[in-house]
């Protein structure tokens, strides 16, 4: 353990992330809004969920510096009389688990997938790659209206509440799975011929020792980059899909759905619940793919930066 | 005598698009315990093919399309993919051309040792790793404990090499294929007992070391020892077989040999040479130029 931390701070990833202001201040950002939002009963002044802390005749009140606001909200209220700093808190942490559960799941099944497919290859390689295709040749809103449309018939709209979280990374992770299945796919091609897996081969090794343990270590690197851009697509494509209506219900909004609720009063004036959830995820995503940006040039030693 | 290791008439090919290509053509030799072997010829002759194929490990295309593999009794062509991988590593082991790749980069030297060990044998993790520090100890690789937890980029070539015969050690294995360990003939000559030199997938010829390189019968063994710096005076032009070996798409008729043999003759156009014994039994030579040594002298 110790030497483990002895080596990461002798780490040439340690020392080009101190050399890198982007990279820190993107880096400082994600952990302040990752504790907000993992710790969000710690962090925000009121529950938005129970319904005894919301007041209808509190409803859109404007953030606590404008003239009709209330020091007690200070970011204001949503059109339900919650505190809007409080809903978009609970709302962070909804959008990170959606987006980090959505990514594992995409993650597993197309390292998985790629991993068989490129070093089996033949007959496995050309028909998992073609379920890969076909994967993705259906937009994603659409399997998600499909499979929303269904879920909500089948179970009602009052399971659905309890349900959309679990569904939602269902849909963004089938949808998405075929991004890393490509990548993984690709690397693993390179790496099956280089002489340390003929060694292993040669060592008396079984092929799934050789896949899982060998060859796909060395593919993690392509599977670490594309993972961060990966969280940042799904938080967006749960943004998304709650905006349309298919995500979060407005019972336990995400950001997305917060600025699906504000989006409808925006003309009378209610610009703060459309704005400051936007500001939020905007901020989220942001730092999210300039970290993914700063971990692909260190990763990638051949490319550098004049 | 039951040998160890008996190759008969192995013959290897490769499919490709327009046809078969014939990588080994029915290639015979035999091996003892703790006997070494030199497999010489130039490249493309067929020796790491060869050496695959004694442990069936052809990669595709490429596949054993005749003869037998006998190992302690048993035909290694004929086994099962888990009784093979019983084999490889266990009872015959290889060690590669470059020590560079042969090591995975992202795994320790110790999980390497020890993985190689818990495949073939049901032993603990602990008593694996004492295996895996002797072996260090035996390469003689300085504070073992310590290396066995370092990745292979933190050794240098020479210690990497060893540690790619450490573990091609490990399970003490009958026999050990050394993938081009040196690519100077006359080391060969120095640590083997017996040689064999390959041209277009085929031996020819074969026998105890010092015979051979002292006394080569076939042309191309000649023109090989001839090539040797050491037999020059210094600042003297090197030797070379003129012309280069033939692609296995077009290998000549008659002697494989014959377009760049100083001997060549018609038969040698029209006719295969057979490999026949001369001097004795170990003795062996495909030429039709090479005459059974009527004094059956050793050297």
């Amino acid at each position: 353990m110790i030497k483990t931390w002895q080596r990461f701070k002798a780490s040439y990833l340690l020392f080009s992330f101190k050399q890198d202001k982007t990279a820190i201040f993107s880096f400082v950002v994600l952990l302040a809004l990752l504790v907000t939002g993992l710790l969000a009963p710690v962090f925000s002044p009121y529950d938005p969920y129970d319904p005894a802390n919301i007041d209808i005749m509190n409803s859109e009140l404007p953030p606590a510096w404008m003239e009709e606001g209330e020091k007690a909200f200070m970011l204001g209220t949503d059109i339900q009389g919650r505190d809007l700093l409080s809903t978009m808190i609970y709302g962070l942490r909804l959008s990170i688990l959606i987006g980090c559960g959505a990514v594992i799941l995409q993650g597993v099944l197309g390292v998985v997938v790629g991993l068989l497919a490129g070093y089996l290859g033949g007959k496995i390689d050309a028909v998992l790659m073609r379920v890969a295709d076909i994967q993705l040749s259906f937009p994603y809103l659409m399997v998600a209206i499909f499979i929303s449309a269904i879920f909500q018939v089948a179970f009602g709209i009052g399971q659905y509440e309890d349900l959309a979280v679990p569904l939602l990374i269902v849909i963004i992770g089938l949808s998405e799975w075929p991004v890393y299945a490509r990548t993984v796919r690709a690397s693993v091609m390179g790496e099956k011929n280089k002489e340390y897996v003929e060694a292993a081969r040669v060592i008396g090794l079984n092929r799934w020792r050789i896949m899982f343990r060998h060859v796909l270590p060395n593919t993690m690197t392509s599977v670490l980059v594309i993972s961060t851009i990966q969280v940042a697509n799904a938080i967006m494509s749960e943004a998304a899909l709650s905006f349309l209506g298919l995500g979060m219900p407005v019972t336990k909004p995400s950001l997305g759905s917060l600025i699906r609720s504000g989006f409808e009063y925006i003309f009378s004036g209610s610009w703060w619940i459309t704005l400051f959830p936007g500001v939020f995820l905007v901020l989220l995503v942001m730092v999210i793919n300039l970290l993914g940006d700063w971990l692909r040039d260190v990763l990638n030693p051949k490319l550098y930066k004049g | 005598m039951q040998h160890l290791l008996e190759v008969n008439d192995l013959e290897v090919k490769f499919g490709l698009r327009f046809g078969d290509l014939t990588a080994i053509n029915g290639i015979s030799f035999s091996l003892d315990k703790s006997e070494r072997m030199g497999l010489v010829g130039e490249s493309g002759a067929g020796k790491s093919v060869t050496g695959f194929a004694i442990i069936n490990l052809i990669s595709k295309p490429g596949f054993i399309s005749g003869g037998r593999v006998m190992f302690n009794g048993r035909d290694l062509t004929a086994l099962s993919d888990e009784a093979m991988r019983d084999i490889r590593g266990n009872h015959i082991s290889m060690i590669f051309q470059d020590p560079m790749m042969t090591l995975n980069p992202v795994l320790t030297i110790g999980t390497q040792m020890v993985e190689t060990l818990l495949a073939h044998r049901s032993i603990t993790r602990t008593e694996a790793k004492s295996i895996a520090l002797e072996k260090l100890k035996k390469v003689q690789i300085p504070s073992p404990e310590k290396r066995l937890a370092q990745y292979p980029h933190e050794f240098s070539g020479g210690m990497r090499q060893r540690i790619v015969i450490a573990i091609a050690l490990l399970t003490d294995p009958e026999i050990v294929i050394a993938d081009e360990p040196t690519t100077a003939l006359d080391v060969v000559s120095q640590v083997t007992e017996k040689i064999a030199v390959m041209y277009a997938g085929k031996i020819v010829e074969s026998g105890p070391t010092d015979q051979v390189v002292n006394d080569p019968k076939h042309p191309y063994t000649q023109g090989l020892i001839k090539a040797l710096p050491g037999s020059l005076q210094p600042g003297a032009k090197l030797n070379q077989i003129p012309g280069m070996m033939p692609t296995l798409t077009d290998i000549p008729p008659g002697c494989a040999f014959n377009p760049r043999c100083p001997l060549s003759d018609t038969i040698c156009r029209q006719q295969e040479p057979p490999f026949i014994i001369i001097n004795g039994a170990t003795r062996r030579v495909a030429c039709h130029m090479a005459k059974p040594d009527p004094s059956n002298g050793t050297t």
